[in-house]
């Protein structure tokens, strides 16, 4: 306990010392850059399509902490939840903001997931792609003392086990945690899970806590702190490689001694996009802006904690990658969709 | 006694002057947003927290929380005095809050509504302080049959609240359930009654409705009455708060009633919101006064006030404890954790001792100033109601559109809040009461939501409700009253064959419209 303790004060001191040492340098990296190029002139609104309290919110709130801390943008960002109808509702706005350079939001799955899965009429080929920022993972977790240690043998356990006995918690109703139940009820076949849809990851990870399910996939984020209590256990990571932090997370893990799936004898792998867009027919400078600034933001010591607290995979991409990353996720959430059975009418 | 000596050097943390000072801008900025509608107190703590990444995390907190105590506080203010209620759970407080500002008693029933809320927080924080580590553990036993029992319980404690025709108060429940149900299905994914209108994606958000129902229909009916507030003859008396003070100790059962729903509505985390109604409901079937609820009774005022602020805070802990938020403004706070550094959970008790002890004896000391605050300002509050009519009509309208606009950013619901305002309006005319459909709109999702859960997970089988002592006594005292007014209606009507009663205009609110 001790041990934990003092960590965490020195990431505190370190997180600390880095605020003076980092400003200066950015800022003058700034400087040249911003001569001939765009600047936003009014407060930047960051749309979150999700509600209060979630990943996208977590995320999105800590950026414009960070932005305000360091001092990073001229003008401040206000951030707004418009959650509505699966995200629905930002995305709407954004798609009606057509060339306004201060709006920007930040995605998760139900960029893809939404539109498909209701029909409502928008898709990311509306909006600007900017950047993204990381890939969040998702992860296997289950009471800390159920009988199984291996993805495998829970696979094998839901297989032997009546039908629709075992009970996969998520949050949200066609999006992706219940995309990968689906995925893993390919391995389980002909037995399938029941899926129970909740509000929100936290209220997921306590609901696995109580025993009220017997599994969940929550992003590493939302269910850290009952793993580090104890009371959950990860069984496997849905990623291609391992997580690359190595800093104990329990007395005995740390995020990178989670088998990926696939080495647990699960072959299934999915991540979620945290990305962030604009409205379209926004110009090219005003991209670069936005790019610019989350460069700064990746590079302040607060971001490298904050990924490193909930094990993202920190993969950046702008430009043309993006938008063909974009390009074939969408197509995937497509196929994935459509097998599932999940896709809105005439989609 | 670990407990106490860690409360004291958590007092250490909390007394010093700088927090001290950041404890009254806190209180005093929550109140102001907590008398704006709209705004409430989970826009403006998330608004506020980018000022305090510059703090300690412990000062900054404490500057939250504080604004989260000023915004419960403050929500009495609008729904007494206009009866616009700020916070879904100041609703049940307009019920006899508002008719007493009517009748000139607005700073008894300020005063009777503050001195509740501090007592229902009191009692949640020495709660938290010995019980916290117990406590944590109940509310895990909570899953999705466990919720739907508590709506059923709200449900059912409020049946029957309007004296007038049942079918009019299961016709106005009923299209609250139905205007709930418009958005997006959570269940399935897959969106309902929005009739390809892009704006009904998002529902009928609940504030909208009451901004609408209670501030515009409240503003309509004075119109109709002669253009002024029937408070307006209000007497300002300095004494007021030792007055009503001599007659709130002779509710202490409602009180302690009360503090015993909003610390286990808190804990469970059924929130704020129906630990008010079903406060209200209960006060009203156990009063002596039953009858005259809804007329301006000060029991009325009393029994949500100090339940929602009793859940208020013992939200807190679910929130601290187990990361998951009791409220909204608890959601938009446990961002906060994550940007000082701090991990919600299970480990915050262990590995952050100084933080934790540093806000419980915060949630002591800003109640405290809080409280002192807002009572000094009671007859200024009162005063209020003493500007003509002509002015304060006016900006009661603005504010009313900036809280609808605040909700979304859009002005589709300010138009909606106009359509409510005219729907509260009819309603009241026809006799048809408003709170069920508030009721309805409020926890009408969320019931659904928590019973689907509930079947998904029993596949189908009703007996998940019977399950365990715990949902099996709460489902059964749910519905027990639930066929309460039933069951003592049909012994009356047998045992009075041939004398109806006389109908009277049904709703809370109402009675005294007409009058």
């Amino acid at each position: 306990m001790a041990r934990q303790n003092s960590s965490r004060l020195t990431r505190f001191g370190a997180a600390a010392l880095g605020l003076g040492a980092l400003a200066a340098p950015q800022l003058m990296q700034a400087s040249p850059a911003a001569a001939q190029s765009w600047e936003p002139t009014r407060p930047i609104q960051f749309i979150i399509p999700a509600g209060t309290g979630g990943g996208a919110d977590q995320m999105a709130r800590f950026i414009q902490g960070v932005v305000a801390k360091h001092n990073l943008s001229k003008q401040p960002i206000v951030t707004l939840n418009k959650g509505g109808g699966a995200g629905a509702e930002g995305f709407l706005e954004v798609k009606k903001s057509a060339g306004d350079p201060h709006t920007i939001i930040i995605t998760l799955s139900n960029l893809f997931t939404t539109p498909l899965a209701t029909g409502v009429p928008f898709s990311w080929k509306d909006l600007t792609p900017v950047a993204m920022l990381a890939l969040d993972q998702f992860v296997l977790w289950v009471p800390a003392d159920a009988p199984y240690n291996v993805a495998k043998d829970y696979i094998a356990a839901v297989k032997a086990g009546e039908d629709k006995s075992f009970k996969m918690g998520g949050t949200g109703s066609k999006q992706e945690d219940q995309i990968i139940t689906v995925a893993l009820e390919k391995l389980t076949a002909p037995k399938k899970f029941t899926y129970i849809p909740f509000g929100g990851g936290g209220a997921v990870a306590v609901q696995l806590v109580g025993k009220h399910i017997n599994s969940s996939v929550n992003n590493p984020i939302e269910a850290v702190s009952q793993w580090k209590a104890g009371a959950l256990k990860p069984l496997c990571i849905f990623d291609a490689k391992r997580s690359i932090y190595t800093d104990k997370v329990t007395a005995t893990m740390a995020w990178s001694d989670i088998p990926t799936c696939k080495e647990g004898g699960v072959d299934t792998e999915y991540q979620m996009l945290r990305g962030i867009f604009m409205p379209p027919g926004v110009k090219p400078e005003q991209v670069a802006y936005y790019v610019d600034l989350f460069k700064k933001v990746m590079a302040t010591d607060d971001w490298k904690r904050f990924m490193q607290d909930g094990a993202f995979n920190q993969t950046f991409m702008t430009g043309d990658a993006f938008k063909t990353w974009v390009a074939a996720n969408d197509q995937r959430h497509h196929e994935l969709m459509k097998e599932a059975g999940f896709l809105a009418p005439g989609k | 006694m670990d407990e106490i000596s860690s409360l004291i050097g958590g007092f250490k943390v909390a007394l010093s002057f700088y927090n001290l000072a950041l404890m009254l801008v806190g209180i005093l900025l929550g109140v102001i947003i907590g008398v704006l509608p709209g705004l409430g107190g989970a826009n403006g703590v998330a608004i506020l927290l980018p000022l305090t990444f510059g703090m300690p995390p412990t000062s900054a907190i404490i500057m939250l929380s504080c604004i989260y105590w000023g915004a419960l506080f403050g929500g009495a203010i609008t729904s007494i005095l206009f009866n616009i209620p700020g916070e879904p759970w100041s609703v049940a407080t307009t019920f006899d809050g508002h008719p007493m500002a009517q009748r000139g008693r607005a700073d008894e029933a300020l005063t009777a509504a503050f001195t509740s809320s501090f007592v229902g927080a009191l009692v949640a924080v020495i709660l938290i302080t010995f019980l916290a580590p117990i406590i944590a553990k109940f509310a895990l036993q909570f899953g999705p049959a466990e919720f739907f029992s508590v709506f059923f319980l709200t449900f059912a404690s409020f049946v029957g609240m309007g004296r007038g025709s049942p079918f009019k108060v299961l016709a106005a429940m009923c299209l609250g359930f139905a205007l709930g149900a418009v958005g997006l299905d959570k269940m399935t994914g897959t969106l309902r009654m929005t009739f390809g209108h892009d704006e009904l994606l998002v529902g009928f958000d609940f504030l909208i409705a009451v901004i609408g129902l209670f501030g515009i229909g409240e503003i309509l009916s004075s119109m109709e009455s002669g253009l002024k507030f029937q408070g307006s003859h209000a007497v300002i008396r300095l004494d007021a708060v030792l007055q009503t003070w001599k007659q709130l100790i002779k509710y202490w059962p409602t009180s302690l009633r009360s503090c015993i729903v909003g610390c286990w509505m808190g804990i469970t985390p059924g929130g704020a919101t129906p630990a008010s109604f079903m406060s209200y409901g209960l006060a009203k079937r156990f009063s002596k006064r039953g009858g005259n609820f809804g007329k301006g009774e000060i029991e009325g005022v009393v029994a949500p006030e100090t339940a929602a602020h009793a859940a208020g805070t013992s939200a807190l802990l679910p929130m601290l404890t187990l990361g998951i938020p009791g409220s909204p403004t608890a959601a938009v706070l446990l961002g906060g954790l994550l940007i000082w550094g701090l991990q919600p959970g299970p480990m915050l008790f262990v590995e952050q001792k100084e933080f934790v002890w540093g806000l419980i004896a915060s949630m002591y000391l800003g109640n405290i100033v809080g409280l002192i605050v807002v009572l000094t300002c009671v007859p200024l509050f009162a005063a209020i109601l003493r500007v003509p009519f002509s002015i304060i009509a006016p900006v009661i309208l603005v504010i009313c559109a900036v809280g609808a606009y605040t909700v979304h950013n859009s002005m589709f619901d300010v138009w909606m809040m106009l359509v409510f305002g005219a729907v509260g309006y009819v309603f009241t005319k026809l006799g048809y009461p408003l709170p069920p459909l508030v009721l309805a709109i409020v926890l009408g999702d969320k019931a659904e939501e928590s019973f689907r859960q509930a079947m998904l997970s029993s596949q189908g089988s009703l007996t998940i409700f019977w399950s365990n002592w715990l949902v099996g006594s709460i489902m059964t005292l749910g519905t027990i009253l639930l066929f309460w007014p039933a069951a003592t209606w049909l012994i009356d009507k047998m045992r009075t064959t041939s004398s109806r009663p006389v109908p009277a205009p049904a709703g809370a609110a109402v009675v005294d419209r007409e009058r």
